[in-house]
């Protein structure tokens, strides 16, 4: 009976303690998606996420275009970082139709995926802030993002959605000067991103706050299929970047940031350690890219498929595995395209992680799992 | 980068005032003169000691100072003019209004941006007022079932409940609206109502964001209010008076915050948690519960409670001054005047004006008033900053540092006091 309405509209016992309060889709606390949240008076009894209100079919839209123009369309769904989110399709591409990469463009690419996962990171810690009501916390990375926006700008010519990255390489060569422009932009952000912990990480009522709210064990964290961060965060040491590393991230020294606890806190502070992590990699690439040379493999201007083909590839985005399933029958456009993306699977954990919380924890607990709405409606 | 707000440009802005200039008398003189001729035409005038008093008249009294100063003396010496103006509702609806825009100003600067920019021309210091013509011209929208005349109501009573906690305060010496021998006790009263208002608003509404946000406002309020009372009773043991401007006569050789600093931080965290501002604004914890008990509050009844909730953040911040910083007390650094005035009147050119009743306030007065803004202004800043620096705390360790440690630092305080009363270092009258 009740699986016939969608979810908010089923039919369910009465109970005058408990109160079925929609936060979201207009809400300030809850993005483009809504939390049916069921309270009883302070705590919360049951938890529906449901998310689906920016739907958008890219992958059904990714069947009606040929490789290229697909670029400018895939990356729509997390258009902070839109490097990354195109990694894995250019690199399923790549091996669909079967072209190298030069050098130069593989340190280019592992550069702008860095910058690109600080860039959505940072978004991600304002409204991080927001949400606990510390507006300082707001302005300073919505702030602080524009050094990398700048170099990113400099880099391909966009200020967010950059469709950089191409099947053979990256779209331009770099600015001349840009190799020390962005070490120095680089060191900066840094030092500020260094900042934050004395007004945020360290503060005595976000710690207060945060930790030991909505803890999610190791074994759940594996269980419920979480990644990225929230996985990290639980105490695994799971990254991609280093488990099946694509490009030239064998080449650098990656360090992978894990904490044991599992709670709000370590699930916000594993993204801020991974920042500082990511400016490390990128003065690594900085140091070691090859400092001439093509950035480039053309292609012929219309690639296609080799025959009936499937090819997964998958990288580690700013919310976890990223993977893109591309299926070829040979011709300019793919088969079928299908997006497997971070957010949607750590909103898994979100029921399971609020019942039983206080009202005052969700939008900490929320947040916390690095889910960025559009990109699990896709 | 950024775009960057342009450099303010000395002739822009008096390019500007001139634009103003010429606006205001175009329209005075074309709608403002003949409205006023028209009125004049009809009503009847008064005849004052044998003169019939004609707009030309009228003009020559209040252009003549001999005159018009005793006028502007005897007005200010009524009710109206305590409280409409001075220590009453103008004086406080200033102060609130540059608080307004020192904290966004403020609050910009710590977050690295550059806060109201345009509106006003310098620094955006007409931003408020642009707020404020939005609100009153914005549609009140009343949802369909809430209780009409108690959600109605409880704005209005919001800024009088305010209003009459304003009343209350010493200003400088002399200078209240109300001055009770019970004032303290009067206060308690006042921020009693506060409470019940804002779940009147929120129940009325018959919604549940609001709801909840006033359930979380009651419990906020009332679990404070006992050690903010508790918190004012060493004061009042030491000074052995409620009246508020004898508490603040009291402490012309130290203010109490020297002898009792405890009550003083005590009274300052559960005066942040009256006024709901962070780290303590649960009841508008806009991540949670929208805008908590001012959801479905809109257009100028949004405003009202604005305004109230800046009047009271006034009152507190004078009650603070009042009660622990000496209130009016403070040196005297307004010079004295110059008493040749009145003897040999002023000079002007050609003729010398011998002007009565000249000072329009005391020395003792103007000082008074210089250190308690000084004081009040300083005390305002405290509680603006930590919006910038804190994140909001949540229910249960609201409750929890409420009910165990504030009540607790408040006895504490009572301890010391009833210690300094009966080793006899201090008593009644101040220190002795």
């Amino acid at each position: 009976m009740t699986e016939k309405f969608p979810p908010g509209l089923a039919l369910q016992k009465v109970d005058e303690r408990i109160m079925t309060l929609n936060v979201g889709p207009q809400h300030p606390g809850s993005g483009h998606m809504r939390i049916i949240v069921q309270i009883d008076g302070d705590y919360i009894v049951a938890c529906d996420p449901d998310p689906g209100y920016v739907h958008r079919g890219e992958e059904k839209m990714a069947e009606y275009r040929n490789y290229i123009t697909n670029i400018p369309h895939l990356e729509r769904p997390v258009i902070h970082d839109s490097c990354n989110v195109l990694y894995p399709y250019v690199l399923g591409v790549e091996e669909l139709v079967g072209i190298e990469v030069p050098e130069r463009a593989k340190y280019v690419r592992v550069i702008a995926s860095e910058l690109n996962r600080c860039i959505y990171t940072m978004y991600w810690l304002a409204i991080y802030g927001i949400f606990l009501g510390h507006s300082t916390m707001f302005m300073w990375p919505a702030g602080d993002r524009e050094l990398l926006i700048d170099l990113m700008e400099k880099m391909s010519g966009a200020r967010v959605t950059h469709a950089h990255f191409v099947p053979g390489g990256v779209r331009n060569d770099l600015p001349p000067n840009f190799e020390d422009v962005c070490l120095r932009q680089v060191n900066y952000f840094e030092k500020r991103i260094k900042e934050y912990s004395a007004v945020f990480y360290d503060n005595p009522i976000l710690i207060a706050r945060t930790k030991d709210t909505g803890v999610l064990s190791r074994e759940d964290a594996i269980r419920l299929g979480t990644t990225g961060s929230v996985l990290r965060a639980s105490g695994v040491d799971y990254d991609l970047r280093t488990k099946e590393p694509y490009d030239v991230y064998e080449e650098l020294d990656v360090h992978t940031n894990v904490m044991k606890e599992g709670d709000s806190y370590a699930r916000s502070k594993v993204p801020w350690l991974d920042m500082l992590e990511s400016c490390n990699i990128i003065r690594q690439a900085l140091q070691k890219m090859p400092k001439s040379g093509s950035v480039r493999t053309k292609l012929k201007p219309n690639p296609k498929g080799k025959g009936l083909n499937s090819v997964y590839k998958r990288v580690e985005s700013g919310r976890g595995s990223l993977g893109c399933y591309i299926v070829s029958d040979g011709k300019t456009e793919p088969y079928r395209l299908k997006l497997s993306v971070g957010s949607f699977r750590n909103l898994i954990a979100l029921p399971y992680l609020l019942k039983g919380e206080k009202l005052g924890n969700m939008p900490s607990v929320y947040w916390s799992l690095n889910y960025w709405p559009v990109e699990a409606d896709r | 980068m950024s775009v960057i707000a342009p450099k303010f440009k000395l002739s822009e802005f008096i390019k500007s005032l001139l634009d103003n200039a010429f606006w205001a008398v175009l329209i005075l003189s074309l709608i403002g003169i003949p409205a006023v001729m028209t009125v004049l035409f009809f009503i009847e005038m008064p005849v004052i000691n044998g003169e019939l008093l004609t707009p030309f008249l009228a003009l020559t009294w209040i252009a003549d100072p001999s005159r018009i100063l005793p006028i502007v003396h005897a007005f200010m010496a009524t009710d109206i003019f305590r409280v409409m103006v001075f220590p009453g509702f103008g004086f406080a609806a200033l102060l609130a209004a540059g608080t307004i825009f020192v904290e966004r100003k403020m609050l910009a600067k710590l977050q690295l941006r550059v806060g109201p920019f345009y509106c006003g021309k310098v620094e955006g210091i007409l931003q408020l007022m642009g707020d404020g013509l939005k609100l009153i011209s914005k549609e009140i929208i009343i949802p369909a079932k809430a209780d009409k005349p108690i959600f109605w109501a409880a704005p209005v009573l919001f800024v009088a409940a305010a209003a009459a906690f304003v009343a209350l305060i010493p200003v400088a010496p002399g200078w209240v609206v109300a001055d009770v021998d019970l004032g303290l006790l009067g206060v308690f009263a006042v921020i009693g109502f506060f409470p019940i208002i804002t779940i009147l608003s929120a129940w009325s509404a018959n919604s549940k964001f609001p709801f909840i946000g006033g359930i979380r406002a009651l419990f906020q309020m009332v679990s404070f209010e006992i050690p903010l009372i508790l918190s004012l009773l060493g004061v009042v043991m030491l000074t052995g008076s409620l009246n508020l401007s004898e508490i603040a006569a009291s402490q012309s050789n130290f203010p109490w915050i020297v002898f009792l600093p405890i009550g003083a931080i005590v009274f300052f965290i559960t005066m942040l948690a009256e006024l709901e501002r962070i780290p303590f604004d649960l009841p508008e914890a806009e991540s949670e519960i929208v805008a908590g008990w001012l959801t479905e509050l809109s257009g100028m009844m949004y405003g009202l409670v604005q305004l109230g909730t800046y009047l009271k953040l006034y009152a507190f911040a004078a009650l603070f001054v009042v009660l622990f910083l000496g209130g009016w007390n403070g040196p005297m650094v307004v010079p004295p005047f110059p008493a040749e005035i009145l003897t040999e009147g002023i000079v002007l050119g050609p003729i010398t004006a011998n002007i009565p009743g000249l000072p329009l306030f005391t020395q003792e007065m103007l000082n008074g008033t210089l250190w308690f803004v000084l004081k009040t202004v300083a005390v305002i800043f405290f509680i603006l900053l930590p919006r910038g620096v804190f994140p909001r705390i949540r229910v249960d360790m609201l409750l929890n540092l409420g009910w165990t440690k504030l009540i607790g630092l408040a006895f504490v305080n009572i301890f010391i006091a009833l210690g300094l009363l009966y080793a006899g270092v201090l008593g009644p009258g101040g220190l002795q």
